[in-house]
């Protein structure tokens, strides 16, 4: 009889996270596969009433404590409750702020962590794993060995709307002992308030390494600028300080949700891919016509940026007359 | 006439005073001269007596031909002629000094030899036009960055006052002794301004000249080793021990912050400095707007060795941003009449740099590329060869079958898309004219050229190791590449290449017929001579020759052959981030000149980094339709492709 | 104040990468490896702790192909101590791999006691966990992930680290040494170390090599059922032709949903 299917709920300044209900729908429909109930575990202080939120979950496991209030990545309550109740897996979000919890409890389990995985479902009472590897050069199907296994989710496997289920599920309370914690959470360092909110703009002009130099990121102004919007970047560009980190879009930047997402010289890495999905219409350039950017974009030019974007923008600024 | 130092002047006798003024300036002189050839001593070594012959030969061109002033408008014939009135008045100079100390000395003053006192009258008075002409160009004419500094007024001045002084004297003597007029023809011209003097005072007169010639010479010589002018005594050492061919770089060391680990050649370069400002007149990056002077770079090693040679240079005098900004094209070198050698400092102080790390992201990035891969473009080598992917014939791998010529394609013929077709239109051309070539695949690294000019040495040895180590699998005859980089690099810096560059083969192939065109190139076009093809390795008549076989007509740009303009690409440039201040960027002032001239329709390249730059200068400067930009090879096989 | 630092090499993956014949695992016969992106910033970040509170740092790596060179580069950008841990049994997964690691550090030559461990917080080849922190679980150390800085504290008891959330917020976290960090991000980008520096090390320096503990790498926590090339279920409807016409075809795109 296998065990039930977790999902770590996570939390962000006192919100349950988009990624958190992407895998509360995976979660569901695993759990359905498998004839199995599908708790969420919710660690917080005073948080109690986020459980709402956790509505598609059969049961919510809350523990309250006070380190629950800060972000630090204590795993000693996840391990506590594994140990007690022997889920079959635990679903983690593979953010920067669960993948350290689900990595220090699966090792000191010992059990299998599996990174990465875009996708899940039971196959023969099993499950599988989709998991993306060599920075999405290839993918793997990967099965755990044992039980209870882990596996770290990445965002977008599902749609964050179909995980939402507004309604107060049954809450049990766990008390967990809480060792003695050998990290403290200080503060936030907010980032510097930029210019401009690349998350409230409809159009975004986004540039990777095949800009170049700091420069050309001019001609890729003028685009955003004639068609009302703005720059942003991948992570390269930032890194080189060509952008500031406001303008960063991916994993550890912005996400944006824009009506148009322009990519010059964006090769398609995951970590910006997860920052941009979402656009309602994204046409990517870039000069190698075997870029993974191309998968995921609606549209695409094989083509230098630095030649088409002054074409794009001499174009708009005729139609628009 | 009387001896001028036999008298007394206000109780002392002249000889007496003469001792003390020379004892004075000489000694001043020499303080000063000596300090700076101990503050060269502690500089490294570097042997600058090789192949002395050769070295003869241009110390006979360029400092008593003066060859390279002619390069310029009007100063050429006017700096000769200074030059050597200067040669004569040194000498006249020295002659009278020995006398005039010593006088019971039993020769004759040099007046008083009548060849000597016609040349110094000759040149005299040739001097004087001249400096006329070089006071008209250096203050109404004035050449950009030439300084009109008071140091030039001053020398300027003095020399007219010892020309004057002496011909003043000329003329005095023949007012006095006009039977001596046969060796003296301006001499007897200038006596009828002193007609009207009684000869005493002539005679008074014509003491005072001799005294005042001679204290304005002491007080020259004094003055020289503080003024630009301590050129006239140390260009010709840098001459002599100049280089003796163009596109070197200093010989292999870790860098250099301090005096102590540049060499005694390049601290030299600081006191042969004339300031002339050629240097600056040809550099893209000054021109451009970047931070580089070569001439401020000479000027602050000049500012090195005079104040002893202590303290930090590199990045400090002058500052990184001024080093990275240099384009290696050495027209700096090739236009300066001193033959200093801005570059070896400049490269020198880049191998500092990098040896601490102190490089742009860009160019780090770069640089691991070339170290992993091979190639500045981060792909696989694995994949240098692909451009040959849709070839309907094999390119034969030279590592495998022996050849007659090795073509070493090069980093940007083999990656870049914008020149894969005209490197396969290379293919395509050789094939058709049947000669034997291969390429190395994936055993070819980038040959290494700019690496150098970078200043990582240590790459450059890696990647030199990894190609001789290809050319030691491969059997061929000669080595033919389409790249000039690659050409001078292995030309130059590997051992016992014989190499071509393409421009020559098909030169070669197009007169012994085994190339032929099918039809005329009615175009009239206009050609760049790449760098390192024309002005460092003096190849400029093969493309020439080439586009004349196809019929095509050459109009030449106002900066051709050896004053062509760099594109900008060089030194490493194209691997970093922009250099700042940029006004106009070299590629745009050179399309822009190419456009000026009426009826071209077309710049012609032999250099892949030049096609590329040009084509993006086209856009950025507006220029697209106007002008088109095509690589030599390109005319070549438009015009050799078989009529169907 | 001594660190520790753990690198690993992964497939590159500027090359094409190819699934063997089993169909389940990497072709490694044309494949090429690199220093670990996240493990480079990690020795980066310990050459500015070592810079700005003196102390040494120690280069540790299980033996691949390539390794020497990267430990050399490691000795020559200014680390003081390199280990390399020899007979390593092939095909090992980061799980295993972290716990031989762990096992080295606890017995091998002086490698302990240490106040940091710095490695990369993850690799484009792990599949079944994370090292860093199986590193800290093993040795006992608090951990901290996705690390972009680090200050040790004059007392030398404890550091304050930086660590990265998304939308550009970091935290800033007391954290109690000895510790294990994984880094994301070093405060500079890695260094850039000449070619001759490397090579002078090859001649100045020696690596020192351990043998790995025999004690065998334990069950396999995970498998691969199979491995391929991404199966492309969309693909971008592509604009051809010059820029200008594929500018015009941008603009009736734009045009027909209304953002024109």
């Amino acid at each position: 009889m296998a065990g039930n299917i977790w999902v770590l709920a996570e939390t962000w300044r006192g919100q349950v996270t988009e990624t958190a209900l992407e895998l509360m729908a995976l979660g569901r429909e695993v759990a359905g596969q498998l004839g199995v109930p599908l708790e969420a575990v919710l660690l917080g202080h005073n948080a109690r009433p986020l459980a709402s939120s956790l509505g598609a979950a059969d049961t919510v496991l809350y523990a309250d404590h006070a380190a629950f209030a800060e972000p630090t990545p204590e795993a000693g309550a996840l391990v506590q409750l594994i140990k007690e109740r022997r889920p079959h897996a635990v679903l983690v979000p593979w953010t920067n702020l669960s993948m350290d919890i689900g990595a220090l409890a699966a090792a000191h389990l010992e059990v299998p962590f599996v990174n990465g995985c875009k996708d899940l479902k039971a196959e023969g009472g099993a499950l599988v794993a989709q998991c993306v590897v060599y920075g999405g050069k290839l993918e793997a199907a990967v099965t755990a060995t044992t039980t209870p296994a882990l596996f770290g989710v990445l965002p977008g496997s599902r749609s964050a709307d179909a995980g939402r289920v507004d309604k107060m599920p049954p809450v049990v309370d766990v008390a967990v002992i809480m060792p003695e914690p050998k990290v403290r959470f200080s503060r936030y360092l907010e980032p510097e308030t930029g210019d401009v909110d690349i998350t409230q703009q409809d159009v975004l002009v986004a540039v990777g390494r095949g800009i170049q130099t700091k420069d050309n990121i001019d001609l890729a102004e003028a685009l955003a600028v004639t068609l009302g919007g703005a720059v942003c970047g991948s992570r390269p560009v930032i890194d080189q300080g060509w952008l500031s980190l406001s303008r960063q879009v991916g994993k550890s930047g912005m996400q944006v949700k824009p009506k148009l997402y322009l990519m010059l010289g964006i090769s398609g890495a995951p970590e910006h891919i997860e920052g941009m999905k979402d656009a309602q219409l994204i046409v990517a350039v870039n000069t190698d016509a075997a870029a993974p950017i191309f998968n995921i974009a609606h549209y695409g030019i094989v083509g230098d940026a630095l030649e088409i974007a002054p074409a794009l923008t001499e174009a708009v600024k005729s139609k628009k007359g | 006439m009387t001896n001028p130092t036999a008298t007394a002047i206000l109780g002392i006798p002249g000889w007496v005073l003469l001792w003390v003024l020379a004892a004075v300036s000489i000694a001043v002189f020499s303080r000063r001269v000596i300090r700076y050839v101990r503050t060269l001593r502690r500089a490294r070594p570097e042997n600058r007596v090789d192949r002395i012959g050769e070295r003869i030969g241009m110390f006979v061109k360029n400092v008593l031909g003066q060859r390279r002033l002619f390069e310029e408008g009007a100063i050429g014939l006017p700096h000769l002629l200074i030059f050597w009135a200067f040669v004569f008045y040194a000498t006249g100079f020295a002659w009278n000094l020995l006398k005039g100390l010593l006088p019971p000395l039993p020769i004759p003053y040099p007046d008083e030899v009548g060849p000597m006192a016609l040349a110094q009258e000759v040149f005299g008075a040739l001097a004087l036009l001249s400096l006329l002409v070089a006071a008209i160009r250096r203050y109404v004419f004035t050449p950009q960055r030439l300084e009109r500094s008071r140091d030039a007024t001053l020398i300027l001045s003095l020399i007219t006052m010892l020309l004057v002084t002496f011909l003043a004297g000329q003329g005095l003597r023949a007012r006095l002794e006009p039977h001596a007029n046969a060796w003296s023809p301006l001499g007897g011209l200038l006596a009828s301004l002193f007609t009207g003097l009684e000869p005493r005072h002539a005679e008074r007169m014509w003491l005072a000249m001799w005294w005042l010639h001679m204290i304005t010479v002491l007080g020259f010589l004094a003055y020289l080793p503080y003024s630009k002018h301590l050129h006239l005594l140390a260009s010709p050492f840098g001459v002599l021990f100049g280089a003796l061919k163009p596109g070197g770089i200093p010989a292999a060391s870790s860098g250099a912050l301090r005096l102590e680990e540049f060499t005694w050649r390049q601290m030299l370069n600081g006191l042969t400095c004339a300031e002339c400002g050629r240097c600056d007149r040809a550099c893209p990056a000054f021109n451009s707007g970047t931070p580089l002077s070569p001439k401020m770079v000479m000027h602050h090693v000049k500012e090195l060795v005079r104040a002893g040679g202590n303290g930090d240079f590199t990045g400090v005098a002058v500052k990184a941003e001024e080093i990275w900004s240099c384009t290696a094209c050495y027209s700096c070198m090739q236009r300066c009449p001193v033959f200093n050698e801005h570059i070896s400092v400049i490269v020198e102080m880049r191998r500092w740099l990098v040896a601490q790390g102190a490089v742009d992201k860009r160019l780090q990035g770069s640089l691991m590329n070339l170290q992993r891969y091979g190639n500045s473009f981060g792909q696989s080598d694995r994949a240098r060869a692909k451009w040959t992917q849709g070839l309907p014939f094999k390119v034969k791998d030279a590592r495998k079958e022996p050849v007659e010529y090795l073509w070493f394609v090069g980093d940007y013929a083999s990656y870049d898309p914008r020149l894969q077709p005209v490197t396969r239109a290379t293919a395509t051309v050789l094939q058709q004219a049947g000669v034997d070539f291969g390429i190395l695949y994936d055993g070819e690294r980038n040959a290494g050229n700019d690496v150098r000019r970078v200043g990582e040495e240590g790459l450059f040895e890696m990647l030199r190791d990894k190609n001789l180590q290809a050319f030691g699998k491969a059997q061929f005859q000669k080595v033919m590449t389409t790249d000039p980089h690659s050409l001078h690099a292995l030309k130059n810096e590997y051992d016992g290449l014989s190499v071509l560059h393409y421009t020559e083969l098909l030169d070669e192939l197009l007169r012994a017929g085994k190339l032929k065109p099918e039809r005329k190139l009615d175009m009239t076009v206009t050609y760049h001579d790449p760098c390192y093809l024309g002005r460092v390795n003096g190849i400029y008549d093969a493309p020439r020759r080439v586009l004349a076989g196809l019929g095509v007509k050459v109009v030449e740009m106002p900066r051709h052959h050896s004053k062509s303009y760099c594109c900008g690409a060089g030194g490493g440039r194209v691997w970093m981030e922009d250099a700042p201040g940029v006004t106009e960027r070299a590629s745009e002032s050179r399309v822009r000149e190419a456009a000026g001239l009426s009826d071209v329709t077309t710049l012609v390249a032999a250099c892949p980094k030049d096609s590329v730059m040009f084509q993006d200068a086209v856009k950025t400067a507006g220029l697209e339709g106007k002008l088109a930009i095509k690589d030599l090879m390109e005319l070549v096989e438009e015009a050799t492709r078989p009529s169907s | 104040m001594s660190v520790l630092v753990l690198l690993k090499m992964v497939p590159d993956v500027v090359e094409e990468l190819e699934v063997s014949a089993d169909g389940k695992s990497l072709d490694t016969s044309f494949l090429r490896t690199i220093l670990n992106e996240r493990d480079d910033h990690a020795l980066e970040q310990a050459l500015l702790l070592k810079e700005r509170h003196g102390g040494k740092i120690t280069v540790i790596a299980l033996d691949a192909p390539d390794m020497d060179d990267v430990l050399f580069t490691a000795l020559a950008k200014g680390a003081d101590r390199a280990v390399k841990v020899t007979d390593v049994p092939e095909g090992l997964t980061t799980h295993a791999a972290a716990r031989l690691c762990a096992q080295v550090i606890a017995t091998g030559p002086g490698l302990l006691p240490v106040d940091l461990v710095l490695t990369g917080v993850q690799a484009l080849d792990d599949l079944d966990g994370l090292s860093a922190p199986l590193l800290a679980q093993q040795l006992d150390f608090a951990y901290l992930g996705v690390v972009t800085g680090v200050a040790v504290d004059a007392s030398g008891q404890g550091a304050t680290v930086i660590k990265e959330y998304a939308g550009g917020v970091r935290g800033e976290f007391a954290v109690r040494l000895p510790a294990v960090l994984g880094a994301q991000a070093a405060e500079k980008p890695p260094r850039y170390v000449p070619v001759a520096k490397v090579r002078a090390a090859m001649k100045a320096q020696a690596i020192e090599t351990v043998p790995a503990p025999g004690s065998g790498a334990g069950a396999a926590l995970v498998e691969v059922q199979q491995m391929a090339k991404p199966v492309v279920s969309s693909h971008a409807e592509m604009l051809e032709g010059s820029p200008e016409e594929v500018a015009g075809k941008f603009c009736e795109l734009l045009a027909k949903r209304g953002l024109l």
